[in-house]
């Protein structure tokens, strides 16, 4: 019998979170996001928690848990806010992973501990100025010169790249040619290295409380040991992460939409008009339904790509419909919510205004929706260009 | 030095409460259980302890089935092992009949520190602590938002919160003593304590296996009983204090206020 309940150790693990979400980040996210500033206290408890540590191995000081238990966090902390769980996501599946997944021993044993501990952050240089779904269209190139990479380039929206603590950035990079190929290639530049430039940070529409940043690359010097996994491969690599990523994103959406919820509920029930609470109206209450319906739903496409991968059985397609979905009934319960709270939804106080404005951008980082319905429609054997 | 921690699994306390109208006791199937949040307190100062000075924590709890998640969590915070103490005919026993069993379940092990929090949020009593000190014959240390235990392990001393401030209680070990929210900011359970606490011994007890005779405890053992009960009144409108324009006797009364609440 196919069951989509949680088991009891992560049953147990996100209530811990939801509880440390609704005690600790609750109270204080609505000002760090109105003044754009990074939580770093948040984000060291979280480390604490061993929540940066959760889908790695105890060797390298991970906590030993799976990706699954990863969603169910972000879950549960996007349920109160994105800005701390797109950090925590960034941190692990983005930048921590790439590095766990196709590095050496000694990258792992350098890099990882810190970042499982959360007292460093990784960032994955990935997108550039002109090139976000079209990632073979990467223009950075790493030349070998001697004993070093030298690498040239810009890197975009990068989450977690000027923080305090970030202490590595796995980029991508052109690293020759096959054919009319281009091979791509991922190589570690750790945090400070002369002629990396760290852009001020981005003005964004959402995620006001996490670190996003543009990186230039002059002439930047690392050793040729920095390359993560085989020359060439980067392509293949961050294809694979980026398919992980999904389903990370997926539950960051449902844990929006189930946040909208959440606060549509209890406003509904105590705000009154016409003599009783809104949520008695038909319209209200039915908004609520389609709400629950589609965090329901959401959620159990995400279940279902993190059971898939968990178990080593292809979920490349699950992982697109979840994230496509989940981003989907993200931005939709955030509409309504914004909607049920009138007035009040529509100023930043209130958390459903957060919700809104960060529910966007879930349609269109680690893969637009676009990028998803392609990549389904490849899989079902209808193939574009 | 091994520690004893009790914890109580309470209804949550920002949900609604109910009370079941059929016994007059508390319907815990109407809200989501959680350890009682001073009990939390009392689990992570007894961790603190044993990182200090080393020793064993144990978790002592009696309540029903579900009350296997609170001793989980106090499991997956760390502590090394637990005392479950499940038993149908305890439900219903009051604060008198709960200290029977507790003092009961601790005389199966060994212990130099009995650690609680001071009150349980869903009673309020608060006597737990000195009902159980006392049928131990052990000094009892109540309100503590400090704990220091003799580096010969022979003696524990408090600061014992008061209206005014603290004072400072010394006893020889061993000891009961309840701690406030004052004493330290609970850990949370990593998965990785989660996962440990599934490994971990938990011993569950029966009235029979206590010795203690069902008379004793749960509704026919209570020597209190709950008579009758109504929903609580709305909140009633609260007082504006109008100030004059000078600011003095607006601020007069409101000092006056807070004063006479204990509030400063």
């Amino acid at each position: 019998m196919p069951d989509f309940r949680l088991d009891d150790d992560l049953e147990a693990l996100r209530k811990t979170v939801a509880e440390f979400a609704h005690e600790v980040v609750a109270p204080v996210i609505g000002d760090f996001y109105e003044r754009e500033e990074f939580p770093y206290d948040i984000v060291r408890q979280m480390g604490e928690m061993g929540l940066f540590g959760l889908p790695f191995p105890e060797e390298y000081g991970g906590m030993g848990g799976d990706y699954f238990a990863l969603c169910v966090t972000l879950e549960e902390l996007a349920r109160v806010d994105s800005s701390v769980a797109i950090t925590l996501e960034a941190a692990v599946s983005l930048g921590a992973m790439p590095i766990y997944r196709f590095g050496t021993e000694a990258q792992k044993r350098e890099w990882l501990p810190a970042l499982c501990a959360g007292e460093a952050l990784g960032a994955f240089g990935l997108t550039e100025p002109a090139g976000g779904s079209d990632a073979g269209a990467t223009q950075s190139t790493a030349r070998l010169d001697g004993d070093s990479w030298v690498i040239n380039g810009t890197k975009a929206f990068i989450t977690n790249a000027g923080t305090d603590i970030t202490s590595v950035i796995t980029v991508t990079a052109v690293t020759g040619e096959s054919g009319a190929r281009k091979e791509i290639s991922s190589i570690i530049v750790p945090a400070g290295t002369p002629g990396l430039t760290v852009g001020k940070k981005y003005s964004k529409v959402g995620w006001n409380a996490s670190d996003t940043r543009e990186l230039s690359f002059v002439d930047v010097r690392v050793p040729a040991a920095n390359l993560v996994g085989e020359q060439g491969r980067g392509y293949a690599q961050f294809l694979s992460i980026l398919d992980e990523g999904r389903i990370a994103i997926a539950a960051l959406g449902v844990g929006l939409a189930q946040g909208c919820l959440d606060e549509s509920l209890r406003y509904s029930r105590e705000r009154e008009a016409f003599g009783a609470p809104i949520a008695t109206n038909q319209a209200i209450a039915f908004k609520l339904a389609d709400m629950e319906v589609r965090a329901h739903t959401a959620r159990l496409a995400y279940y279902d790509a993190a059971a898939r991968m968990t178990r080593g059985e292809p979920f490349k397609r699950q992982a697109a419909i979840a994230k496509l979905y989940s981003s989907q009934v993200a931005v939709d319960n955030a509409r309504e919510a914004t909607q049920i709270h009138g007035g009040y939804g529509f100023m930043n106080e209130f958390p459903v205004a957060r919700m809104w404005r960060d529910a966007k951008v879930l349609e269109i980082g680690e893969g637009t929706s676009e990028v998803q319905r392609m990549l389904i429609a490849r899989d079902l054997g209808v193939d574009g260009p | 030095m091994n520690i004893v921690v009790c914890v109580k699994q309470v209804p949550d306390t920002w949900s609604e409460k109910k009370l079941n109208p059929a016994d007059n006791t508390l319907d815990r199937g109407a809200t989501d259980p959680v350890m009682n949040e001073m009990d939390e307190y009392a689990v992570e100062e007894a961790l603190r302890l044993q990182e200090a000075s080393g020793g064993e924590v144990t978790v002592l709890c009696m309540g029903p089935e579900s009350a296997t998640e609170t001793v989980r969590k106090a499991l997956s915070m760390g502590a090394d092992k637990a005392i479950h103490v499940l038993d149908d005919g305890l439900h219903g026993s009051d604060a008198l009949a709960t200290s029977l069993a507790l003092s009961k379940a601790l005389g199966t092990t060994s212990y130099d520190l009995v650690l609680l929090g001071s009150e349980s949020s869903d009673a309020r009593m608060s006597v737990i602590p000195a009902m159980l000190a006392e049928r131990l014959g052990l000094p009892q240390l109540t309100f503590a938002k400090e704990v220091t235990v003799a580096a010969d392990g022979g003696s524990v001393t408090i600061k014992r919160l008061t209206d005014e401030g603290y004072q400072v209680v010394e006893a020889s070990l061993p000891a009961v003593v309840s701690v406030v929210e004052k004493i330290n900011e609970p850990r949370y359970p990593s998965f990785k304590g989660i996962m440990a606490a599934k490994k971990k011994p938990v011993e569950t007890l029966s009235l029979a296996d206590l010795g203690v005779d069902g008379g004793d405890v749960g509704t026919a053992g209570a020597s209190s009983a709950v008579e009758s009960f109504e929903t609580a009144p709305p909140r009633q409108a609260g007082t504006v204090v109008k100030d004059e324009g000078d600011g003095t006797v607006g601020a007069q009364k409101l000092v006056e206020f807070l004063a006479g609440k204990k509030f400063v």
